[in-house]
């Protein structure tokens, strides 16, 4: 019964989406004030109908109800209900849904913070964004229904693949989602923008706060997955150019780009035509990684071809988003004047360039990912891109963004001071390289000049957004005064650059002096790498709800001291009879040990995988300080105020026509 | 400089930059692909020597055999052709006998391909796609085993 119910939940958001599409669209074409009204309770009650559907899944989920197709496939009776729970996004259709419902709740979100918005701009967003519902919900109505039926159905259903039977796993889809979905908003401000033949300040101030929040969910989302790769799959690695995590970054690339633009246009009323460009780029992006992840195009080029109705479907809804919305750009775009007058060295100019390296860095990846599709597709040859390829042209690319990301926040607005900032720069320049060299000399090795040159780069890049934040500070005459009357807006660019720089300590860092090693030990053998010795004590039969396990226990010391005690587990999970590693891990900020366990050999001995990796935390610390960036000028005033200005301008417009 | 001088600039490094950008992702792309042979195909001699590529199949059952340390020797086949692999380091989870998996790494002289990494999927159901591709032609695609390939 409360399949059924979902069933007809989702259709019938279907039709409210519809309704919120072509009244409010159609109203704001031709000024029909009634028609454009529609849209915020047609949003409303769509919202309500997705969220039933979504709590049906949910609850057959938890009640255990194998008739229905999805939770008998991806759930069990022995499953804790935490996982029972989280297992709704765990497979394909589910996940679709948490789309569409995630979807729903922007939309939602925009009917409640959009009182400063016209009521034709509002209806304009609110339709886009229901044009864009109708397209997820038919997929999943006609493709990949969750709630369909299985007769007779099973005693007891297949379980939840155990790769994602973890805590990171569970929140990363709903954060990610979240990021993906919420640049729909920023998407659909833009098309808005171009009907209404309204790009001027006040659409990239309205549409900043919400790139932003998207930006953070989307930060958030992959700084969890990387976390997750890294302790779950028990290889020691924290990102691996994968397509999957490739669909994910591109559209990070490009929302950063996207938020850099857009406070150009806001602030300088410039580069209006780039940003709405970036704008949808950044959405089709979140598409194409949602097509390339739930297509099964990935696994294989043939499966899809075997089963063409999902990845044809997805194709033809990408088709049509992406040259649908260029081609209104086409029309449109022209129509925008750029106004805004600026000087060749000009922080203008800076963020251009800031763009420009991202939107390069973006398009290298997709073509390294989308490249071995397309060959494959035309039966071409098998390749595949290694990573490899990835770090040969991504650091180059990166490497001048990482430069000038340290000075750029000194550069005034239509002219800055060249004499100026370089005179105050370059100590602070010439110090930070003499930093980096030093340290990686003193702590690591003489003669890396990657770590030298990273290390480098990352102190530049925090220095530069310390002394531009001083620099504002010291306008005040007082320290104390000067911190507290910045706006929260400069602390968020503060904090985003310094968690960029921290990122890039992590990175290069565990690159360069990561050490592995892969040995054969028997109980009570020892082994020595990174100036620690592992001893492996032996292996117990230990029993989780749902797995067997055996349990190795290590003894970890330095010199005499004991440091830690690590129980890494080799799991087999009793219904799908998967064999899982599960690698355990003693974290510090400056180091992590890690243990995996291998294959068991005869008497009592174990391949066994060890790893000392030096500041791997900084590199999710880093993407947790740029999300903290981001909260930061998300609180900033100006938002509110501009809002609250906007109201009472229109009041006093009101008051006056009385 | 007029200002309209100053734009050329402007654009002129900005084109400097992207062709340079592109220059270094095609150089990169040339080096990095990594293309699949077969095992016949690694037989019959089609497979490069000296350059890194992957080849994939069928573990043949009872050909995996542990050396004192980590190295394992295994074969791989397509049901036509049979190539030893060697490889040192841990096997992943889900690699057995008689199961589909995909190597990375290069041939040597003796015409044992030494592999710096092995791949099995995280489902014991999965076929990678080339190994399928691979039985395929050979003829050798056992029918009922791997439900995912035949969807």
């Amino acid at each position: 019964m409360i399949a059924e119910l979902g069933h007809f939940a989702l259709v019938m958001a279907l039709m409210m989406a519809i309704i919120q599409a072509l009244f409010p669209l159609w109203g704001a074409q031709c000024g029909n004030a009634l028609w454009m009204a529609v849209a915020k309770p047609a949003a409303r009650s769509h919202f309500l109908f997705l969220l039933t559907a979504f709590v049906c899944l949910a609850i057959a989920f938890v009640s255990n109800d194998f008739s229905v197709l999805y939770v008998a496939e991806h759930s069990n009776s022995s499953l804790p209900l935490y996982y029972r729970i989280t297992a709704v996004w765990g497979a394909h259709e589910g996940s679709m849904l948490l789309w569409a419902f995630i979807l729903g709740l922007w939309t939602f979100a925009v009917t409640l913070f959009s009182r400063s918005l016209s009521e034709e701009m509002l209806a304009r967003v609110l339709g886009v964004m229901a044009l864009t519902s109708i397209g997820i919900e038919l997929f999943i109505l006609f493709t990949s229904n969750p709630f369909d039926r299985i007769v007779p159905s099973p005693v007891d259903g297949n379980d939840m693949n155990p790769l994602l039977q973890d805590f990171g796993m569970t929140i990363h889809p709903p954060m990610l989602y979240m990021g993906y979905v919420g640049l729909s908003v920023a998407f659909s401000f833009a098309i808005a923008a171009l009907l209404g033949g309204s790009l001027d300040s006040a659409w990239a101030r309205w549409s900043r706060p919400w790139t932003l929040v998207a930006w953070i969910f989307l930060t958030f989302g992959i700084t969890l997955g990387s976390w997750w790769a890294y302790y779950e799959l028990g290889w020691g690695g924290w990102w691996f150019w994968d397509p999957v995590e490739n669909a994910s970054f591109m559209p990070w690339l490009v929302a950063t780009a996207l938020l850099h633009s857009l406070a150009v246009t806001e602030k300088r009323g410039a580069f209006k035509a780039w940003t709405v460009l970036l704008a949808l780029f950044a959405f089709s992006l979140s598409l194409l990684g949602t097509f390339l992840v739930r297509s099964g195009v990935l696994t294989s080029v043939h499966a899809f071809a075997s089963d063409p109705t999902r990845g044809l479907f997805i194709l033809v809804f990408l088709g049509v988003v992406v040259g649908g919305s260029l081609l209104l750009y086409a029309i449109r775009a022209p129509m925008v004047k750029d106004n805004a007058r600026y000087a060749f060295v000009s922080k203008e100019n800076l963020l251009l360039l800031n763009n420009i390296l991202l939107v390069t860095a973006s398009a290298s990846i997709l073509l390294g990912t989308l490249y071995p599709l397309v060959l494959d597709a035309l039966s071409l040859g098998k390749i595949s891109v290694g990573s490899p390829y990835f770090t040969a042209v991504f650091a180059p690319v990166m490497a001048p963004m990482f430069l000038l990301a340290g000075i750029a926040p000194m550069f005034a607005w239509r002219q800055a001071d060249l004499n100026r900032i370089f005179k105050r720069m370059w100590p602070v320049f010439v110090a930070s390289w003499i930093l980096g060299i030093g340290l990686t000399a003193v702590f690591f090795k003489v003669d890396d000049i990657r770590a030298m040159a990273g290390l480098g780069m990352a102190i530049w890049l925090a220095a530069g957004a310390l002394m531009s934040l001083y620099a504002r500070v010291s306008l005040r005459a007082n320290f104390w005064d000067g911190l507290r009357s910045q706006s929260t807006s400069v602390y968020g660019m503060t904090f985003a650059h310094l968690g960029a720089a921290v990122f890039l300590v992590g990175a290069v860092l565990s690159n360069q002096y990561s050490v592995e090693k892969i040995v054969r030990l028997a109980p009570n053998e020892s082994t020595e790498i990174g100036g620690y010795s592992f001893k492996f004590l032996g292996v117990n039969d230990v029993s989780g709800p749902n797995y067997r396990a055996k349990e190795g226990s290590f003894q970890v010391s330095k010199g005499d001291k004991p440091v830690a005690e690590l129980k890494p587990q080799k799991r087999v999970y009793k219904v799908q009879r998967n064999t899982m590693t599960e690698a355990a891990i003693d974290p510090g900020l400056f180091r992590d040990l890690y243990v995996a366990l291998g294959e068991p050999m005869d008497k009592g001995a174990w391949t066994v995988r060890v790893y000392v990796k030096p500041f791997i935390r900084w590199i999710w610390l880093g993407g947790l300080l740029m999300m903290t960036g981001g909260l930061c000028s998300v609180a900033d005033r100006r938002y509110r105020l501009a809002s609250a200005k906007l109201r009472e301008s229109i009041g006093a417009v009101e008051l006056s026509a009385r | 400089m007029t200002p309209r001088q100053k734009r050329m600039v402007l654009v002129g490094l900005i084109l400097a930059g992207v062709a340079g950008a592109v220059f270094l992702a095609l150089t990169a792309f040339q080096k990095n692909l990594l293309y699949f042979y077969t095992p016949s195909q690694v037989i019959s001699g089609e497979a490069p020597r000296d350059y890194t590529f992957r080849v994939g199949g069928l573990v043949v059952k009872g050909s995996v055999k542990r050396s004192e340390g980590v190295t394992v020797r295994f074969d791989v086949t397509d049901g036509v052709a049979t190539v030893p692999v060697v490889f040192t380091g841990i096997l992943p989870d889900l690699f057995r006998e008689g199961q589909g998996i995909i190597s990375i790494g290069k041939l040597n002289g003796q015409g044992v391909f030494e592999a710096s990494e092995v791949l099995a999927k995280h489902d014991e159901n999965y076929m990678p796609p080339e190994v399928g591709d691979a039985l395929k032609k050979s003829g050798q695609l056992p029918p009922e085993a791997y439900k995912d390939y035949q969807k």
